[in-house]
């Protein structure tokens, strides 16, 4: 609203010199009417929500449209190719939309690594002092950032799956992993009795990581000596629960995937709709992460690096440990919305088949239900919240990134 | 608070609510039929290119059975075929335009169901086409019959009866499948071309259809099974019984004049017919025309300038025809087939 509001009543007595307290003296009061205006506004949206929702009810029962939610818990009767979940045709709707929740998280997670990763990588390249470097990613951003996404996508599927032989010829890694043009065979692994205390394991190799972290930290403020943590962490993390595989007595075993018939069985399938879509979002999303990184390492002075370099320390330090945290509170806030688009963006799988949120929720099951109010709403609160989400986690870093001021 | 802002609030507030009342209009006030003729067209849902049913020409004009009928209704209710306008609509939205008002016909090989008559608000007022869901894989898989699909992977397009089909008639077979299902029809074939399935399954005669379109369709063959019941036949909103009159007599006009013998060309001396079949069904005897709000001679407009339903089949499917598909269940019931109208009387 408007700034001009006074912080109070304030005793308006106009120059006609009217009583004090007449409606107009209340009216030309610009605190009270701001507030009258803020109220007028209110009930103008709120009577317009009312009213497109009201209208909405109304024309649904006029064409005799089934409409609530009872359709969640009706049985879905199709397949779905990919799932993190138990799945069947017996399944409800309700499981329908879990299943496509977890596939849209599955590649939207998967596509934000990387792409930060790429973005990262990329837009270093692009402040590079070698000259092919430089090129190499000022070329790639503005092929890549200029061209559709939804093309990118049909592009990298239909030549993925062009180049793939058929499951007959597959490639085979280690004899045991096969990529065809079906997706991508892995051995599944089969968790017995006693893989608990593995998993176990690798949590509190976790938490110690962070201890260490914490003491070498410490160490340093006092001593100025450095301990090499990373590897410590490593070691930790991978080591220790390996050893307690074979403490255990090797509780976990893998079913291998054979060639029957038309495809291979047992083991894990990932399917190359999955592959095609993080390889596309990954590459769309990294040519815009890298004009962010690179606008923000331009953003400090370059007073930095050269105090940097005066005390001694090599590029490779100033850049991990001066240029970077003073960058990144510019890259941050953009770089919260590319994840958004990404998340978003993740939606147009539909056109490559990958059962993900909007293809089989809001595409298969409301054609099957046809309550496209109900199934819409649902699928938007969805991606609203995962957005909020989204943004919620990048301000809590963003906050502790920010400048301290002391 | 200036008066600028508040005035632009009030134009913003103001503009919002025309918007949204423009949008809700779609609230039938008056019949489609009125509605229609106000409008000097009949604003037809087809498909987004299905040879044979709804397809575009490279001139930009659509052609196909479904096609047909929406220029049989025109021809009803203008004495023109061409004043028709089309919305390309995929699977997804297709019930969607009509329940809006988007369209006045929904002609665009769509099944007829129960759940779909009587749960979207939407009414089925005939058969133009009987079909029924099929496979069709390459020949070098040396597969002859459905039964042999075990483990199979199977394209399809989403937003259809098909993928529950599928499920259905693999399950009640126990073979293990894995379903691939793509939003659109051209991406799901072209993924099945790459390799990407063993096969590719929708109506029969999507596939012969879709067949079109593979790189070498002599390399592919489809599947003798029919894994279910498709009855295709346009549909209408519910609730409007004059409009769906028109349209549901305008495809009975059709079958009746094939039956009658009745075509294009010899529609015209059929005029002076004797047979009262005929007299009744060209307006030259009764008043059914004005029954249905239209003119006495709106069976002949239809017959004159779409064709009786032999016409448009062999035009669009039939066996000259690039699809080449046979009459077979769509033959009249005269003829060994179930296609049967009711008759004008």
């Amino acid at each position: 609203m408007s700034s001009e509001g006074s912080s109070g009543p304030s005793t308006a007595t106009s120059a006609v010199g009217r009583k004090k307290g007449s409606i107009s003296a209340f009216l030309n009061n610009s605190y009270y009417r701001g507030i009258i205006f803020q109220a007028l506004t209110i009930a103008l949206i709120v009577g317009f929500v009312w009213w497109v929702v009201g209208n909405t009810v109304t024309n649904l029962a006029e064409r005799n449209i089934a409409s609530g939610f009872g359709f969640l818990n009706s049985t879905a009767g199709f397949s779905i190719n990919f799932s993190l979940i138990e799945y069947s045709e017996e399944s409800t709707h309700g499981r329908v939309l879990l299943v496509g929740l977890l596939n849209t998280i599955l590649c939207a997670a998967l596509s934000i690594f990387f792409a930060t990763i790429i973005g990262f990588v990329v837009g270093v390249g692009r402040l590079s002092s070698n000259w092919l470097v430089r090129k190499l990613s000022a070329a790639y951003v503005e092929i890549v950032r200029n061209v559709p996404l939804l093309l990118i996508i049909l592009f990298v599927y239909i030549a993925v799956l062009q180049v793939l032989p058929s499951p007959r010829n597959s490639f085979s890694l280690f004899g045991d992993f096969f990529w065809n043009n079906r997706g991508l065979v892995t051995p599944q692994p089969v968790f017995e009795s006693g893989s608990g205390l593995i998993f176990f394991v690798f949590i509190a190799a976790l938490v110690m990581s962070f201890f260490v972290r914490m003491w070498a930290r410490k160490r340093q403020m006092e001593t100025g000596a450095q301990f090499p943590v990373f590897y410590t962490a490593l070691g930790l993390i991978i080591g220790l629960p390996v050893i307690t595989y074979f403490l255990a007595g090797q509780p976990i075993s893998f079913v291998f995937p054979e060639l029957k018939g038309f495809n291979f069985v047992g083991g894990i399938n990932i399917v190359n709709e999955l592959l095609a879509l993080v390889i596309a979002l990954s590459m769309y999303t990294a040519s815009y992460i890298a004009e962010i990184v690179r606008a923000g390492i331009l953003s400090v002075s370059h007073g930095q690096t050269e105090a940097a370099y005066s005390l001694g320390l090599s590029p490779g330090k100033t850049t991990r440990l001066i240029v970077i945290p003073q960058a990144m509170r510019l890259i941050i806030p953009p770089l919260t919305s590319q994840y958004l688009n990404l998340t978003k963006n993740s939606s147009l799988a539909a056109a490559i088949a990958y059962p993900e949120l909007v293809s089989v929720f809001a595409g298969t099951s409301l054609n099957q239900v046809g309550q496209a109010v109900e199934v819409l709403s649902i699928t938007m609160a969805i991606y609203l919240s995962l957005s909020l989400l989204t943004s919620l986690l990048m301000n809590w870093y963003n906050a502790s990134m920010a400048l301290k001021e002391r | 608070m200036s008066i600028r802002s508040i005035l632009s609030k009030i134009l913003l507030a103001g503009f919002g609510t025309v918007l949204v009342a423009a949008i809700s209009t779609a609230a039938q006030a008056q019949s489609t039929l009125s509605q229609v003729q106000g409008k000097g067209f009949v604003q037809c849902g087809v498909s987004q290119g299905l040879p044979g049913f709804s397809n575009p020409d490279d001139s930009g004009n659509w052609t196909g059975i479904d096609v047909d009928v929406c220029r049989a209704v025109a021809a009803a209710v203008f004495g023109d075929a061409d004043k028709v306008k089309y919305t390309p609509l995929s699977a997804k939205e297709r019930f969607t335009a009509l329940q809006s008002g988007e369209i006045d016909i929904l002609s665009r090989n769509t099944t007829m169901s129960m759940q779909r008559d009587t749960a979207l608000g939407v009414n089925f007022v005939g058969i133009n086409y009987y079909d029924g869901q099929g496979f069709m894989v390459r020949k070098d898989l040396g597969v002859t019959s459905a039964l042999q699909l075990s483990g199979a992977s199977v394209c399809t397009n989403t937003g259809t009866t098909t993928e529950l089909n599928v499920a259905d008639y693999f399950r009640a077979n126990n073979m293990p499948y894995e379903i691939v299902a793509f939003e659109k029809a051209d991406e799901g074939v072209a993924s099945y071309d790459a390799g990407r399935c063993d096969v590719y399954t929708t109506d029969q005669s999507g596939l012969y259809a879709q067949r079109l379109k593979l790189t070498d369709k002599d390399a592919h063959v489809v599947l003798p099974e029919l894994i279910s019941k498709e009855p295709l036949g346009p549909a209408v909103r519910q609730g409007d019984d004059e409009w769906a009159n028109v349209v549901r007599w305008s495809l009975n006009a059709m079958l009746n004049a094939e039956e009658a013998d009745v075509t294009s060309s010899n529609v015209d001396r059929m005029l002076g017919s004797d047979n009262p079949i005929i007299r009744r069904m060209l307006g030259v005897e009764g008043s059914y025309g004005e029954n249905l709000g239209l003119s006495n001679r709106w069976a002949y407009n239809i017959i004159k300038q779409v064709g009786n339903y032999s016409e448009s089949f062999e035009r669009n499917v039939g066996v000259n025809t690039p699809l080449g598909i046979s009459r077979g269940l769509n033959a009249l019931w005269t003829d060994g087939g179930i296609q049967y109208a009711a008759p004008i009387r």
